[in-house]
């Protein structure tokens, strides 16, 4: 009499909560990566009947909150730095850490000009605007372009430093900066000609690392998230979206 | 390196702060009378205006400032007069979003120490043959002293902690735009816990000290009111 | 109108008051606007300043200060006035020597010729408080300090508001005495708003009557004091006359002073006030008594002769009013209807006014 009656419960939240034994987890992302995981949301929970959820941050930022106990689960950081400091730190799950996505460079003038290779070295912008290279990939990146192309020096008392590649964004957006580096994952969607890829070859990998921390070792749904995350299913929405993808797990250069 | 320089931010804060508070206690004053003494319908709707910076995340604050400082907004028109194009990731940009963050830590303050004189002795000033503009600066300022102390420390400190609306619109700039607050963020995110300490940690006295000093000078400053016999 | 007149007329709601006046005062004196609280007198007297705003006109002399029809209103530091408020209101941020000052450098600056600060700080005996801060005085040093100071402007008219309310008797007392000793000078119209009628019989000579707002009467303050059917605003048993006397001399070993008052004499205990100094004697109605016969081996020491002039039913009390003629003064005395119809009182009756009691409100009184 008592096991019918729980089996019928168990039926019924099964019933209710999807395919299999769905269980919830808590993630931590790195702004720059907001509309792809909020694309990799519907597929992850289609296929898995987990339920994710995302909150956004400044890496730095949010590995502060993980090294203070922030209930999250799992980790994706804009960079390699962090994860690799919370294995170090006992914060994560030592051999979770996998490069999900490398960021792409554009250089961006705002839907007002087309904006090609040859751009930097032709208008002469007042005010060029990066991420802040001491704490952003995309701004260090920038910084690397900058030299590689010659340019470093002309620009160095032009540069305008926001603090993560959306404020970059938003420099150029509001017409503040004529021209910047962001990211392809920005302006993906905009017109081909607005910006110019910078090649994969004049700046250091910018590759940003997940890791499984530890509050979240025995959570199935934060596992389930990062093994999907390297799935072809999230890797093809990932490359829409504006990233390149990893050649291979583990990380594409432990820096 | 230049990221270690924490001189820098620490003078171009001062500068900020003082630049700021002196414009503030100029626009400010007049705005804290108007209501204070105003019987216009609009008062309240003026001083909403003033309080918004209160209530308002400083991110929308700063991003309104950034599109009003660019190009299309009114700060790039004049901008434009000297051949620039934006006044966001200037100083004189910086400036202009600190007066208005810090609006209502010095509006508020005067205003209430305006309206604790009350009517009398502006009353009595006039009968005595004092002008309009006479009252305002015998007595009204005078005697709304303590008001302007609290407001002037409260912008000036205000304006060195301000973070949200600086980071937004000054683009990091060192010794034009890197206040004290940034770099000390700076210092933070990369890691660079040593200046970051000084850094804080100097601000964390400064404002015990700004808070402890307001709070002793405003009683001794207050005026004793004549109680009755 | 003359020169030596201040004209006002003002009407209009402010504050909840419904103002309609017209009333003229001398340009010399103390005019008290008399009336209970509430009655609107302080309105009346905010107009006169310019504080409040009512329609009307006020004419001092030649000199328009307010005239509606015309579209002419002076703001009040247009206005050569003092005004004494209720409470002193001194400024806290000023020591008392620079508070007295304040009307005094505006009034350089507008090219007046104020008057000389040391003597009105000896008037008003502040001598000693110059350098002290407003919070450190008494209510009374308070309010001789706001006398001064608007004093110290050079004012053509001192409006004053209820000054003594707000003081103890002891500063109520000091500030009398320096009232009392403006009054005498006699240089500058005071119009002084009151309720109490001990105040108003002591220092005014003209009364302007307020009620509800309206003027009920107006005019010399021993004429009206002295009508029967006259009652002052704070009440009936107030009622009385005001009596002119001069000092005779000093018994100093009974500790006496001699009066004279129109040929008789009174007598009281001492005053501190030489031979043939002019003294203001109240005295109320209901402190008078009546004899046909003149009384002995009585304790009251005044006993004036008069002949009645006229007995007048009170309203809604079971008494009468009698006014005695006591050789050129007038003595008003209330008694019962019981007592006139045994004595048989009616005018032109020869009678003995005995004065219980009665306050002195001379000098060093």
């Amino acid at each position: 009499m008592l096991m019918l009656r729980f089996a019928k419960l168990l039926l019924l939240l099964a019933l209710l909560s999807g395919p299999a034994f769905a269980g919830d987890t808590r993630v931590a992302v790195a702004t720059n990566f907001t509309h792809a995981a909020r694309a990799l949301t519907t597929a992850f929970e289609r296929e898995t009947g987990h339920r994710v959820r995302f909150s956004f941050g400044a890496t730095g930022q949010l590995y502060a909150q993980i090294s203070q106990g922030a209930p999250f689960d799992a980790f994706l950081a804009a960079d390699q730095v962090r994860p690799q400091r919370a294995e170090v730190e006992g914060l994560a799950v030592r051999g979770s850490r996998f490069t999900y996505a490398m960021g792409a460079l554009v250089l961006y003038g705002g839907n007002k000009r087309p904006v090609q290779e040859g751009t930097l070295a032709t208008t002469a912008p007042d005010r060029l605007a990066i991420a802040n290279p001491a704490t952003a990939p995309y701004g260090a990146a920038a910084l690397e372009t900058l030299a590689a192309m010659g340019l470093l020096e002309t620009y160095q008392e032009r540069l305008v430093r926001g603090t993560n590649v959306a404020q970059a964004y938003q420099f150029i957006a509001t017409g503040n900066a004529e021209l910047g580096f962001v990211a392809l994952a920005q302006v993906f969607d905009q017109a081909p000609t607005d910006y110019w890829l910078v090649p994969a070859t004049l700046h250091r990998p910018i590759a940003q690392d997940a890791v499984l921390l530890t509050r979240g070792e025995t959570n199935d749904a934060a596992r389930a998230f990062l093994t999907f995350l390297q799935g072809p299913e999230a890797r093809a929405i990932i490359s829409r979206m504006g990233y390149h993808l990893p050649t291979a797990k583990g990380g594409a250069s432990d820096g | 390196m230049d990221d270690l320089n924490i001189w820098s931010p620490i003078l171009l804060t001062a500068k900020l702060a003082s630049v700021t508070t002196l414009i503030l206690m100029v626009i400010g004053t007049p705005i804290a009378w108007w209501l204070a003494r105003s019987g216009s319908r609009f008062r309240e709707a003026v001083a909403a205006v003033v309080a918004l910076p209160l209530v308002l995340p400083p991110t929308v604050l700063g991003f309104y400032l950034l599109m009003a400082l660019g190009p299309d907004g009114p700060g790039g028109m004049i901008a434009s007069l000297y051949g620039a194009r934006s006044l966001a990731f200037t100083f004189e940009g910086l400036v202009i979003g600190s007066v208005i963050y810090s609006l209502p830590f010095v509006v508020q303050p005067i205003r209430n120490a305006f309206e604790a004189i009350g009517d009398r002795p502006l009353e009595v000033a006039a009968t005595l043959g004092a002008s309009p503009w006479d009252r305002f600066w015998s007595v009204a300022v005078p005697l709304a002293r303590p008001g302007f102390l609290t407001g002037a420390v409260l912008g000036f400190s205000h304006t060195v902690g301000e973070f949200g609306v600086v980071l937004m619109i000054g683009g990091n700039i060192l010794g034009e735009t890197r206040v004290l607050s940034v770099a000390i963020y700076d210092y933070v995110e990369t890691l660079n816990w040593a200046p970051a300490h000084m850094l804080a940690a100097g601000l964390l006295v400064f404002s015990f000290l700004v808070i402890f000093t307001v709070m002793t000078l405003e009683k001794r400053w207050r005026f004793k009111r004549e109680d009755r016999p | 109108m003359s020169a030596d007149m201040i004209q006002a007329a003002f009407r209009g709601q402010t504050g909840g008051f419904d103002i309609d006046v017209a009333f003229t005062m001398p340009r010399a004196g103390v005019t008290a606007l008399f009336g209970a609280s509430g009655s609107g007198k302080t309105t009346i007297l905010r107009a006169m300043a310019g504080l409040g705003k009512l329609e009307g006109s006020l004419q001092v002399g030649d000199a328009i200060w307010q005239d509606s029809a015309r579209g002419i209103f002076k703001a009040p530091h247009e206005r050569p006035i003092g005004y004494v408020f209720q409470e002193a209101s001194l400024f806290p941020h000023l020591d008392v020597a620079d508070n007295i000052r304040f009307g005094e450098k505006r009034a350089l600056r507008a090219g007046a010729t104020p008057p000389v600060f040391g003597d009105i700080v000896d008037q008003m005996k502040i001598g000693r408080l110059l350098d002290r801060a407003p919070h450190t005085l008494s209510g009374g040093e308070r309010q001789r300090v706001a006398l001064a100071r608007a004093l110290m402007r050079g004012p053509e008219l001192l409006l004053m508001d209820e000054p003594l309310s707000a003081l103890d008797r002891r500063g109520r007392d000091d500030l009398l005495g320096c009232l009392e000793a403006l009054h005498r000078e006699a240089r500058i119209p005071i119009l002084y708003v009151s309720h109490d009628s001990a105040e108003v019989a002591r220092l005014a000579d003209h009364l302007v009557i307020i009620e509800g707002g309206r003027k009920q009467a107006e005019g010399p303050a021993s004429t009206l004091f002295s009508q029967l059917d006259f009652i002052p605003p704070d009440g009936r048993a107030e009622a009385g006359v005001i009596l002119e006397a001069r000092v005779q001399d000093h018994d100093s070993t009974m500790q006496l002073t001699h009066l004279a008052v129109n040929g008789q004499t009174m007598t009281t205990p001492a005053i501190e006030a030489p031979a043939g100094t002019e003294v203001t004697l109240r005295v109320k109605a209901r402190d008078v008594a009546i004899a046909l016969k003149k009384p002995e081996a009585i304790s009251i020491r005044n006993i004036l002769e008069g002949t009645i002039l006229e007995i007048r039913d009170a309203d809604d009390v079971g008494h009468v009013d009698v006014l005695i003629d006591i050789g050129g003064g007038q003595l008003r005395s209330q008694v019962t209807h019981d007592a006139c119809n045994d004595l048989q009182l009616k005018a032109g009756t020869s009678v003995f006014a005995l004065v219980k009691s009665m306050s002195f409100d001379g000098p060093g009184a």
